[in-house]
């Protein structure tokens, strides 16, 4: 069983990553960027890739700084504090592991390109309103030496902007993953207008050429490739949900020390008292839950489904709870576009959503425990 | 730090002893209120197995693992304790002993206990032979726990002392009980409190079962009339009672939470449901989907128990965050036998019945959000200490 302490050296770089986001990418860098329009700071990708971050699980040898699954949820979580807006979770995260199950020089170049900040990726799994990779019908078919993809691709995160594309295709006798240029002929992405401002798109592909080299892992069997890169990502995002709940219920403690009402703070109130005091119980023991996963991945990745799938529930529950409270004990201002509770509502929603709703991690658990 | 070699040594060894120790009786099966081996001088065994069983372990120090060898315990590190744990849920073995000595007393003695005190009551605690109840709530101190009147006075060598306790659980069957008396009426009620060790077959103490909702009568009031306790019989100072207390408590609240009781024995909600549908109907989609709920809380709050035991052993305890552990894992133990109840549909109406205890078993635990700290009580200590609401 895994110690569920964190270590030194998570704790300094926590508190590391707390001092550049704080400075960087506090919520009004996010309000900013949604006001201006935009899905993307290119230049804080880049200050991030020069700390470590996009290389975050990138082996030193191609330049990352490889610090395992654990450091990276606990760079998701302080991020997710301040609805920190970047490609880290489908690039840095997802891509590198696919990519790191895969052991050829092409990969290894790859890497190379996510840990210097020059490459961004997306994952295109989803087809229906529901995560459902097993049920992909999206085709591959067979041309030549190559193959070509059609179908529709939605949800797809930080997908209208990626570089690069992982696209989940049935081929002959399975499921193939392949990784393209998101510009190759026949691509055609549409920018979804996300509730909680963040890129995603409709991606839709005609007849897409892709060759033998553009297979990630081997072909039929992407699960090999994919499982462990979902797996890193659910973790990932548990982390990041972990952090977003944090962080709105750091808000809203805050607000019921300083809001007055009948002449005294509203937080002397009992009713209000336990409604916090039960939210942050919750959210002790999902951070239980979210550490867990990142040390199973670390320590015994083939084992981990059910560690993962409990953080990915529990975070998805809790997250929830803090924000539907958080806007509650705020009152009215809680439901202005002012004021920056509603933000972390809007994104608990997408986050519930991407990488399996709490039903599918639920289930997963059920299945692992043998009903 | 162990070595990986001598820790997967100590499984290996462990793992065999398991194997010729541990009676098939005692593994697998939902743990229930009647199989717990509770030990002490009345102690009825359900089985020449659960005694074996008891023996067995508290010979290798196993029925407290932590503890140290002097006192009874097998001195296991934290690492080790895992590796005990993991391999007692590999065979589904049950508990060998379990007792308000060692959850409660147990801890506060090793914390505020002298050398003296810990080699005397210690080891019969660890060997089943002296079993501990707690005199904490009075009739008019549930909730205000700080507010007890059952005096200690002070006569030179001992304390004269006189009142009644109520919800003593197993105050009848207990050889023991550990007391908060007011030793002081004039301070603070928080600043007037002694622990006092008190032996049950002394003059004066008398108790008295409580029939409860389930039929069954753990819980007892236990009445104090000129009982003469030695001073010796004192743990820490006097008058900083509340001190130990407030320690204990944390503990118990730990226990309560599910590492003693109810969520132990490392099964899966679903597989237990699942057979207590052996007649061939099938859980329907609102069970399954509240006991894939459960089950998730379950699992994690199994993690934050064992989270918070790694911070202990990294030097900072779980302390007022008990409270959560206690509120988390009783509401959710509440939850679980609901589901066992409605699993088991007309089955679960009988005492006794087709499912045995289960009836009894799911209205016990409607007092574990009651006992050690309501759970309101529970979201007060965190809101007022952990968050300062309300300071």
């Amino acid at each position: 069983m895994a110690n569920l302490v964190m270590t030194e050296d998570e704790t300094m770089l926590a508190d590391a990553a707390r001092g550049f986001l704080d400075r960087s990418a506090p919520v009004k860098a996010f309000r900013d960027l949604r006001d201006a329009g935009k899905t993307h700071d290119a230049k804080m990708w880049k200050e991030m890739a020069d700390m470590g971050w996009a290389g975050a699980l990138v082996p030193e040898s191609a330049g990352g700084s490889d610090m395992g699954h654990a450091a990276a949820g606990v760079l998701a979580h302080e991020m997710g504090k301040t609805l920190v807006v970047s490609p880290f979770l489908s690039t840095a995260v997802i891509a590198a592991t696919a990519l790191r199950n895969v052991s050829d020089a092409r990969a290894e170049k790859a890497l190379a390109a996510i840990a210097s900040g020059e490459t961004t990726y997306a994952l295109a799994v989803d087809e229906t309103a529901k995560f459902n990779p097993e049920g992909t019908s999206m085709v591959a078919s067979r041309e030549g030496n190559g193959f070509r993809l059609s179908g529709k691709k939605t949800f797809v995160v930080d997908g209208g902007l990626a570089d690069r594309l992982l696209v989940l295709a049935k081929t002959d006798d399975g499921l193939t993953l392949f990784d393209i240029p998101a510009d190759r002929g026949g691509v055609t992405r549409k920018a979804q207008n996300m509730i909680d401002a963040r890129d995603s798109a409709r991606i839709d592909f005609d007849n897409v050429e892709a060759t033998g080299d553009d297979v990630l892992g081997q072909v039929d069997s992407a699960m090999s490739v994919l499982k462990p890169a979902l797996e890193a990502g659910q973790a990932a995002l548990a982390a990041e949900m972990a952090g977003l709940s944090a962080g709105a219920f750091g808000m809203t403690v805050g607000y019921l020390k300083e809001r007055k009402q009948f002449g005294t703070a509203i937080g002397n109130f009992q009713a209000l008292q336990h409604r916090a005091a039960h939210l942050w119980c919750e959210i002790e023991v999902t951070a239980s839950a979210i550490l867990n996963a990142g040390r199973m991945l670390d320590e015994d990745p083939a084992n981990a489904t059910l560690a993962v799938s409990l953080a990915k529930a529990r975070a998805t529950s809790t997250a929830q709870l803090a924000v539907q409270e958080g806007v509650q004990m705020h009152g009215g201002i809680g439901m202005t576009d002012a004021y920056d509770i509603g933000f972390y509502m809007k994104r608990a929603r997408v986050g519930a959503e991407w990488l399996g709703d709490y039903g599918y991690h639920a289930g997963q658990v059920a299945k692992h425990r043998g009903f | 730090m162990q070595s990986n070699q001598e820790l997967e040594g100590f499984r290996i060894e462990l793992r065999s002893w398991l194997e010729a120790n541990c009676p098939a009786e005692m593994r697998g099966g939902e743990p229930s209120e009647a199989s717990v081996c509770w030990g002490g001088k009345n102690f009825e065994f359900e089985s020449e197995a659960q005694r074996l069983w008891m023996e067995r372990a508290a010979a290798k120090g196993y029925t407290v693992p932590t503890w140290p060898v002097e006192y009874g315990g097998a001195g296991l590190t934290r690492t080790q304790e895992k590796i005990f744990k993991e391999e007692m849920d590999r065979i589904e073995a049950r508990n060998p002993l379990q007792s308000f000595g060692i959850w409660m007393l147990g801890p506060a003695l090793l914390h505020f206990g002298s050398h003296e005190q810990k080699l005397l009551y210690l080891p019969p605690i660890a060997r089943g032979e002296i079993r501990w109840c707690q005199g904490y709530s009075e009739p008019g101190a549930g909730s205000d726990l700080a507010s007890v009147q059952t005096r200690g006075e002070d006569k030179g060598d001992h304390w004269l002392v006189n009142g009644q306790k109520i919800w003593t659980s197993y105050a009848d069957k207990a050889d023991w009980i550990f007391a908060l008396i007011r030793t002081d009426r004039e301070a603070p009620k928080h600043k007037g409190i002694s622990f006092l060790l008190i032996d049950m077959e002394d003059a004066g103490v008398e108790t008295r079962p409580i029939k409860l909702i389930s039929g069954a009568s753990v819980f007892c009031e236990t009445f104090f009339t000129d009982v003469k306790v030695p001073k010796e019989q004192i743990v820490g100072e006097e008058n900083r009672g509340w001190d130990v207390a407030k320690y204990l408590l944390t503990h118990e609240r730990e226990m309560i939470s599910g590492g003693g009781q109810g969520l132990s024995g490392g099964r899966a909600l679903g597989a237990v449901l699942n057979e207590s549908m052996e007649d061939g109907r099938e859980m329907d989609t609102t069970l399954r989907a509240a006991a894939m709920r459960c089950e998730v809380d379950a699992l994690s709050i199994g993690l934050t128990l064992e989270r918070y035991k790694d911070q202990a052993e990294a030097g900072s305890g779980a302390g007022d965050a008990s409270a959560m552990l206690k509120y988390m894992g009783t509401e959710l133990n509440k939850q679980r036998h609901e589901l066992l109840m409605s699993a088991g549909g007309s089955d679960a109406l009988e005492w006794d019945g087709p499912l045995g205890n289960r009836p009894a078993d799911w209205l016990r635990t409607k007092a574990n959000s009651i006992e050690g700290g309501t759970s309101e009580v529970m979201l007060s200590i965190v809101s007022r200490r952990v968050l300062g609401l309300g300071a």
